[in-house]
């Protein structure tokens, strides 16, 4: 790893670089000028900290999920894939370990998303834009290929030299080479992004057998070239042009929330023997992701990597001045800092964390309740619409419904249907039979819906106008759990 | 007009030199590749109007060049659609009615085809659901036939219709007691009286009991003397609830005075086989037997 010396190297190897950094991404001749900003390359500098220790921890972590996890086995029996997370599309079902879910109860996954949502608010609000820093897709895998990029083709100096490099065989070697390592990495994310809706074993030997289907093929295609394009190419501008985060984070930080700081009062004015600890290194800038300065305040393209601080607290050290000229730190102290009051202490408690972290619990506590008193039975029932009733001969109404009863279990079980009008009189044709009585009992097919034709029959005495109601309950034979539907009867005037 | 470009005072960013009203717009330029993107969604669109059906002319319309055609590819759907279902069709045609029914596979093809059919042939008259409609058209849905509610009997008059000019029709016909002067007025009104009675409604017994003569005489050949009907000969059962043409006085009387005689199509121009999907499905609404 780089320490301290690769940043003398560096300078070295690039002497011709101005010591006074840009202090905008956007070239000079636009201004007032160009519709279209033409892109600055970001050449971003390696370096080292506790900060990137922190990030190449993450990228370990999450990178490590997202490979791993798709090979985890988890047992549910026969009939059912033991694939511990799996979206099944053919099957229509999500497994998350021991929670099987139903197309018609997709909401789980809604709310994970609005639970996901209002985490990023609680740890934005509170940290700043750590997501964006550390946790984000994007960055994860932008700093994946900036890591293959720099072992090839050397760090920013040598990058910049290569780029500006008349083409020579070196050159081409070196870049195909770089963009080869991107594509594997690419096709690996592709490829492992398909286990999560394909069962993991089968999709390999299925792939050794050419039998994979062409969907699964483009889906693979699309995964794989945008995390090309995204984390090789585009980068930076996905921060700043494509998410919509960025734009509407604000909305969640405050003057207590800790995001990265130059610590302008301390570091102005910046210059050797100005006076402020900045020695406009523009070091700074140079290992910047997004090719911002951090000493131009708080921006919309600033990720909260932290990067700046590493490459700072670096530099700090060598002259003997206190770390931290850039940390992690609140507007209010840079205001307290400024007016030279004491440091304020970083509040966790405050309205806005109160309110996320509660609507956090309120909505973990209803989905986790949710959860547990799913049922496992559905009853739907659908009451016939053309006839509405028919008279039979011996003037008694009879109406038609088409009962749908889901069984969620992977076994066989059987359910008396009954109704609550104690007269009312069931017949329920199975096959070439049909069960009649006060109460049926009907057998349901596991893991799947059963639809009987189930017809009413009332007395015309039992039914004093048009429309009266009728629940019908379905009672699970082995356990006795009830699950009751209501609907009407209707009848002739 | 373009003014000054200046730089602006707070938030540093420079001005496009465009000023309305003192407001002035600040400088904040798309990236480049982004209006690339543009371009080049621009040119695809270009190239699928080349390729594909796309602008409409006077007559006609531009066919695109690799012959896409949404109409085509519906009908090459249904076509394979029509070759996946041949063999289980197949099947349908050769199969007893019975075993149709006894059998889960055809049967959920007969009744669904048997629903489409109905829908398109029946249920003008009989209406969607087989629930029958006011004057004449029996519903199929309650536990009554006219002409017998097993899977052949419907299968007959389906096929062959009723009082058509059909050779294998179903025929009857009952006397217009009261036009063809062969009852009276108020034998017509006695004998009214006597079939509400078989349900259990007359409110007049001496009436009831002149009409049972009357009955006797003239009704009981076909409507059988307890008046419970015939179904070879299509005569309704008197003494349930269900009247095709009304069960009130008036109406019994006036079927009595000029007869009903409704009739229904032979269906000689569908197929055996949709015949049968028919019978299947007019047999499980509710009444089959």
């Amino acid at each position: 790893m780089e320490d301290r010396g690769a940043i003398k190297e560096a300078d070295r190897a690039a002497p011709a670089a101005p010591r006074k950094p840009k202090a905008t991404t956007v070239p000079a001749e636009v201004f007032g000028g160009g519709l279209y900003k033409t892109r600055d390359k970001v050449y971003c500098k390696s370096v080292s900290g506790t900060v990137r220790r922190w990030k190449w921890i993450a990228l370990s972590i999450l990178l490590g999920i997202y490979y791993i996890v798709p090979f985890l086995r988890w047992d549910r029996g026969p009939h059912a894939p033991d694939q511990a997370i799996l979206m099944d599309m053919a099957g229509r079902r999500g497994y998350f370990l021991w929670i099987e879910i139903w197309p018609q109860e997709v909401y789980y996954l809604t709310g994970v998303l609005i639970l996901s949502a209002i985490g990023l608010f609680l740890v934005t609000s509170l940290f700043g834009r750590v997501w964006c820093g550390f946790a984000c897709p994007q960055t994860v895998w932008t700093d994946l290929f900036m890591a293959v990029e720099r072992a090839i083709e050397g760090d920013r100096a040598q990058r910049i030299k290569l780029d500006k490099a008349p083409m020579s065989v070196s050159k081409v070697v070196r870049k195909s080479a770089k963009h080869t390592a991107w594509i594997a990495i690419s096709l690996a994310t592709g490829g492992a992004w398909v286990l999560y809706f394909y069962d993991a074993p089968t999709f390999f030997r299925d792939l050794a057998a050419f039998e994979v289907s062409n969907a699964t093929l483009a889906m693979i295609a699309l995964f794989t070239s945008t995390t090309y394009l995204l984390a090789g190419w585009a980068r930076e501008q996905v921060c700043t042009y494509m998410c919509p985060w960025p734009r509407f984070q604000s909305a969640m930080l405050d003057e207590q929330s800790l995001v990265v700081t130059y610590q302008k009062p301390r570091g102005e004015p910046r210059g050797k023997g100005k006076g402020g600890d900045c020695v406009d290194c523009s070091l700074c800038v140079q290992v910047c992701p997004t090719g911002i300065d951090i000493r131009d305040g708080q921006q919309m393209e600033c990720i909260g990597c932290g990067l700046c601080i590493d490459a700072c607290n670096a530099v700090m050290k060598k002259i003997d001045k206190p770390v931290d000229l850039i940390a992690w730190s609140t507007v209010t102290a840079q205001q307290a800092l400024e007016a030279g009051r004491e440091k304020p202490r970083f509040r966790v408690i405050r309205p806005r964390t109160l309110i996320y972290a509660s609507v956090l619990v309120v909505v973990s506590v209803a989905m986790a309740t949710a959860l547990a008193l799913r049922p496992t039975t559905g009853l739907t029932v659908l009451r016939d619409r053309a006839p509405l009733f028919v008279t039979l001969s011996d003037g008694s109404i009879r109406n038609g419904y088409t009962v749908k009863i889901l069984n969620k279990v992977r076994e066989e079980r059987p359910y008396t249907l009954t109704t609550t009008a104690p007269d009312a009189h069931l017949s329920v044709a199975l096959g070439d039979l049909s069960v009649e009585g006060q109460s049926v009992t009907l057998s349901t097919k596991p893991d799947t819906v059963s639809t009987f034709r189930v017809y009413v029959t009332r007395a015309r005495s039992a039914v004093p106008m048009e429309s009266v109601p009728l629940g019908f309950i379905a009672t699970e034979a082995d356990t006795g759990a009830r699950t009751r539907t209501d609907t009407v009867f209707l009848a002739p005037k | 007009m373009p003014t000054k470009i200046e730089k602006d005072a707070v938030s540093g960013t420079m001005t496009t030199g465009h000023e309305w009203d003192g407001v002035k717009e600040l400088n904040t330029p798309l990236p480049s590749w982004w209006v690339y993107t543009f371009y080049a969604t621009i040119a695809w669109a270009a190239v699928i109007m080349l390729l594909y059906p796309s602008v409409p002319a006077l007559s006609g319309y531009w066919k695109g060049l690799i012959g896409y055609s949404a109409r085509e590819e519906v009908m090459q759907d249904m076509a394979t659609a029509r070759q996946a279902r041949a063999a289980t069709f197949q099947r349908i045609e050769t199969a007893s009615l019975a075993d149709i029914r006894r059998n889960p596979e055809l049967f959920t093809v007969a009744l669904a085809g048997g629903k489409a059919a109905f829908g398109e042939n029946c249920a003008a008259c009989h209406g969607a659901g087989g629930q029958g409609a006011k004057g004449g058209f029996p519903s199929l849905a309650d536990d009554t036939w006219l002409w017998g509610g097993s899977l052949s009997d419907i299968q007959q008059t389906i096929q062959y219709g009723i009082r058509n000019t059909h050779a294998e029709s179903r025929q009857s016909a009952m006397p217009k007691f009261g036009i063809d002067g062969v009852l009276t007025n108020a034998q017509i009104s006695d004998v009214a009286e006597f079939v509400l009675s078989l349900s259990r409604r007359s409110t007049d017994a001496a009436s009831a009991t002149r009409g049972a003569a009357v009955f006797a005489e003239n009704c009981v050949s076909c409507h059988q003397e307890n008046g419970t009907g015939n179904r070879e000969l299509g005569a309704p059962n008197l003494t349930t609830g269900i009247w095709l043409y009304g069960g009130d006085k008036a109406s019994i009387m006036e079927t009595v005075r000029a007869s009903r005689s409704g009739n229904m199509p032979a269906w000689v121009e569908l197929d055996p086989m949709t015949i049968k999907m028919l019978a299947v499905y007019v047999h499980a609404l509710g009444g089959g037997e």
